[in-house]
C-alpha cells in the first residue's frame, strides 16, 4: 500500500480547487442547484460552508467528495483533476485523499467499532499492520472510546457511534475531511467535544477540513466560513 | 480481500434467514439427487435386464449354409477394433430334446464357455450342477421341470436330418428368461460340432463393447475390417430401437426434472439476495464511499450466493443420500435397486454450485449499480 502521509505539508497548497461548476438535475423540469461555484480551500485549513437547507451546500460537498459529478466545472483533488478519472480511481482517491463524516453514522451493524474503523484501510491494504492497528487505538483514545471498541457497532451510543465514525474518516490519513452536519444528532456537549477533537486533528496532522453545519456559533469556530444560497456562493469571510 | 469477509458477516448476521435459505436450496437439491437417482437406476436396470446377459454385436452368416469357415482370422481382426471387450464364438443349430414319449424343439448352442461367461454368465446362472465338458450338456430351468431331469440323466437330440445322439445332463441353469430356460442347450464347441457333424466351422461371432452405446458405431468398423458380403453383423441397438427411444425420453424427462428444480433453486437465491442488497444498500452506500471498487461490491454477492450454493448443496446432497439409504434399507420389496452413483452426485453439487454462483450475479450487478450518493441522500 502507498503511503498514507499527506503527500505535500506545504502550508498554502491547494488541496481542494472548484473552477466554475455548475449542477443540474435532469428531469421533466430542469432543476440547477450550483450555479458558478469558484473556489479553493489551502491545505491544513479549518472550514466551514454554512447554508439554508436546500441550498446546495449538500451538493456542493458531494461532489468534492467525488460521490457526484458536476455537469460542468472543474474539481480538482489533491492535484488531480477529477474529470479524468475512471470511477475506479475515483474509489481509490476517495479511500486514499478523503475521509466523510456524515449526520448519520453508517457504521456497518454486523462488524465492531474496531472492525469498522479499519475497513477503509482494509479495501486497499488487506490485513492490518501493527503500526495501523496501532493508530486505531490512538484513534480511539483521542475520541474517547477506547472502552468500547470491542462493542458492535450497534452496542454504542450515539455520540460513541459518531466519534467512532470520524476515527474511521481518519485511519487512512486523509488529506482532506469532509464533514456534513456530523454533530446534527448530537447533544450540545458532544457537539463542542468532537469540534475540539476536529480541531486537535487539523493541528497534528494538517488535515483540511470542510465542514457543512447549521449551527452558526460552531461555523463561527472556522478559519474560514463560506455561505452558500440558492446555489451561489454569497459570503466567503477569512479570519 | 474484503468481499469475502463482508459476504461471510453479512451472512451470518442474519443467521435465521441464511438458514433458510440453505434449507431451501438443500430440499431442492435432495430432490434433485432422489429423483436423478431414481430415473439412473431405472435405466440402468432396463439396460441391464435387455443386454445384461446378451451380445451386443453378433455376427452370422447371410447365406442359407448358417455356417462360418475360416473363423479364427476374423476373430482376430475383431479383437484389434477399438472398444471391442469380449469375442466369443458359437456353434448354434435347432433340434429336437427326446425323453420317453416327450419331443421339445430346443436350440442347441455350444459355446467356448470360458470366454463366453463374460457374455452369458452361464457360471453364475447355474444353481446345479457343473458346466459341460465334452458330450454334456447344461439345460434350463424350465426345461428340467418340463422332463424332469436328474444330473446325470441321458438327453437325446434329434438333428433335423434325423441324426441323434445321446448327452448326459452337467447341470440346470436359470437366465432368468422363461424361453431361453425353456430352449437353450448349453454344450461347449466340439460336442455341438460333432452331434451336428460339423467340422471346424463355427454359426456366429458374439461381441460385447466397452460402451454399449456405441454398439452401432462399433458394429460398422466391424462390417469394414471383415469386408465380406457373406456375412451379417447386427447390433443391440438397432434390435431394440423402441427401448432405446424410451430411454432417450426417460432421460429427457429426468433431465426436464431437474432442470426445472435448478431454475427454482437460481430464482430463490436470485430473489433472496436481490432483497439483501436493498436491505445492505446503506453499507453497501458507506462502503464505496470509502473507497471499495463496483468490482469488489459486486463480489460479495457472488461470493454468498456460492457460500450458500456450498452449504445447501453439501446439505442436500447428504440429504439425498440420507433418502437415497433409507430407500434401500426399507423398501427391500421394491423391484428397484438403488445404488449410490458418486460420480452422479458430484455432477449435481458441481452444477449447484456454479448454478447458486449464477444467481449471484443478478444481485451483484444491482449491488455495482448501486449509488453511495442515493443512499447518503436519503439518510
Amino acid at each position: 500500500m502507498a503511503e498514507l502521509v499527506p503527500s505535500s505539508t506545504l502550508p498554502n497548497d491547494k488541496v481542494i480547487e472548484v473552477r466554475k461548476v455548475n449542477k443540474i438535475y435532469k428531469g421533466m423540469v430542469d432543476n440547477q442547484v450550483l450555479y458558478d461555484i469558484d473556489f479553493s480551500i489551502e491545505r491544513g485549513s479549518f472550514n466551514s460552508l454554512i447554508g439554508a437547507s436546500g441550498s446546495g451546500k449538500s451538493t456542493l460537498l458531494n461532489i468534492i467528495g467525488t460521490l457526484d459529478r458536476p455537469t460542468n466545472g472543474e474539481v480538482i483533488i489533491a492535484g488531480k483533476d477529477t474529470a479524468k478519472l475512471s470511477k475506479n480511481q475515483l474509489a481509490e482517491l476517495r479511500n486514499r485523499t478523503i475521509g466523510f463524516v456524515f449526520q448519520f453514522h453508517y457504521l456497518l451493524p454486523e462488524f465492531t467499532a474496531l472492525e469498522n474503523v479499519l475497513i477503509p484501510y482494509n479495501i486497499y491494504g488487506g490485513r492490518p499492520s501493527k503500526e495501523i492497528l496501532a493508530r486505531a487505538d490512538e484513534l480511539f483514545e483521542l475520541m474517547g472510546i477506547d472502552k468500547v471498541k470491542n462493542n458492535l457497532s450497534t452496542k454504542m451510543s450515539g455520540g460513541q457511534q459518531q466519534r467512532t465514525a470520524i476515527a474511521r474518516a481518519l485511519i487512512n490519513r486523509p488529506d482532506i475531511i469532509l464533514a456534513d452536519e456530523p454533530t446534527g444528532n448530537l447533544d450540545s456537549e458532544s457537539t463542542l467535544n468532537i469540534y475540539k477533537i476536529f480541531r486537535e486533528i487539523n493541528k497534528k496532522y494538517n488535515t483540511t477540513f470542510l465542514i457543512i453545519t447549521h449551527d452558526r456559533r460552531i461555523a463561527e469556530e472556522a478559519e474560514r466560513i463560506l455561505e452558500i444560497k440558492d446555489g451561489r456562493i454569497v459570503t466567503d469571510i477569512r479570519k | 480481500m474484503l468481499a469475502p469477509k463482508l459476504a461471510l458477516r453479512f451472512l451470518s448476521s442474519s443467521k435465521g434467514q441464511t438458514a433458510l435459505i440453505a434449507v431451501g436450496i438443500a430440499i431442492a437439491i435432495s430432490v434433485q439427487v432422489f429423483v436423478g437417482t431414481l430415473i439412473l437406476d431405472l435405466q440402468k436396470g432396463l439396460l441391464n435386464d435387455t443386454i445384461g446377459r446378451s451380445p451386443h454385436i453378433t455376427i452370422s452368416s447371410a447365406d442359407d449354409n448358417i455356417t462360418i469357415g475360416n473363423w479364427e482370422g476374423m476373430v482376430t481382426q475383431v479383437q484389434g477394433i477399438g472398444g471391442v471387450t469380449v469375442v466369443s464364438v458359437s456353434v448354434d443349430t435347432n433340434a429336437f430334446a427326446i425323453k420317453g414319449n416327450r419331443s421339445e424343439p430346443v436350440l442347441i448352442r455350444g459355446l467356448d464357455i470360458n470366454n463366453n461367461d463374460k457374455i452369458y454368465r452361464i457360471n453364475s446362472a447355474i444353481y446345479q450342477g457343473l458346466r459341460p465338458t465334452k458330450r454334456q450338456v447344461l439345460i434350463g430351468k424350465d426345461l428340467q421341470i418340463l422332463l424332469g431331469s436328474k444330473i446325470g440323466d441321458v438327453l437325446t437330440v434329434e438333428t433335423a436330418k434325423g441324426t441323434r445322439s445321446n448327452l448326459s445332463i452337467s447341470g440346470f441353469y436359470d437366465l432368468s428368461v422363461s424361453s431361453i430356460n425353456m430352449a437353450w442347450l448349453i454344450t461347449d464347441l466340439d460336442t455341438a460340432r460333432s452331434v451336428f457333424g460339423y467340422g471346424n466351422i463355427i454359426t456366429s461371432i458374439e461381441l460385447r463393447v466397452k460402451d454399449p452405446f456405441t454398439a452401432d458405431t462399433v458394429a460398422k468398423k466391424v462390417v469394414t475390417a471383415l469386408n465380406d458380403p457373406h456375412l451379417k453383423v447386427v447390433n443391440w441397438k438397432d434390435q431394440n430401437k423402441a427401448l432405446l427411444s424410451g430411454l432417450q425420453a426417460q432421460s429427457a424427462s429426468s433431465g426436464m426434472i431437474q432442470g426445472f428444480i435448478l431454475i427454482s433453486v437460481i430464482i430463490t437465491i436470485a430473489s433472496i439476495l436481490a432483497i439483501t442488497v436493498l436491505q445492505k444498500s446503506k453499507q453497501i452506500g458507506i462502503l464505496k464511499a470509502m473507497g471499495i471498487k463496483d468490482r469488489d461490491a459486486s463480489l460479495i454477492f457472488l461470493i454468498e450466493g456460492a457460500l450458500l450454493g456450498l452449504v445447501g448443496s453439501v446439505l442436500g446432497i447428504t440429504f439425498g443420500i440420507g433418502i437415497l439409504l433409507a430407500f434401500i434399507t426399507f423398501a427391500t420389496n421394491s423391484p428397484l435397486k438403488l445404488s449410490i452413483d458418486y460420480i452422479f452426485l458430484s455432477e449435481s453439487w458441481i452444477i449447484a454450485m456454479v448454478s447458486s454462483t449464477f444467481a449471484g450475479l443478478l444481485p451483484a450487478r444491482r449491488s455495482a449499480s448501486l449509488s453511495p450518493i442515493e443512499v447518503i441522500r436519503n439518510g
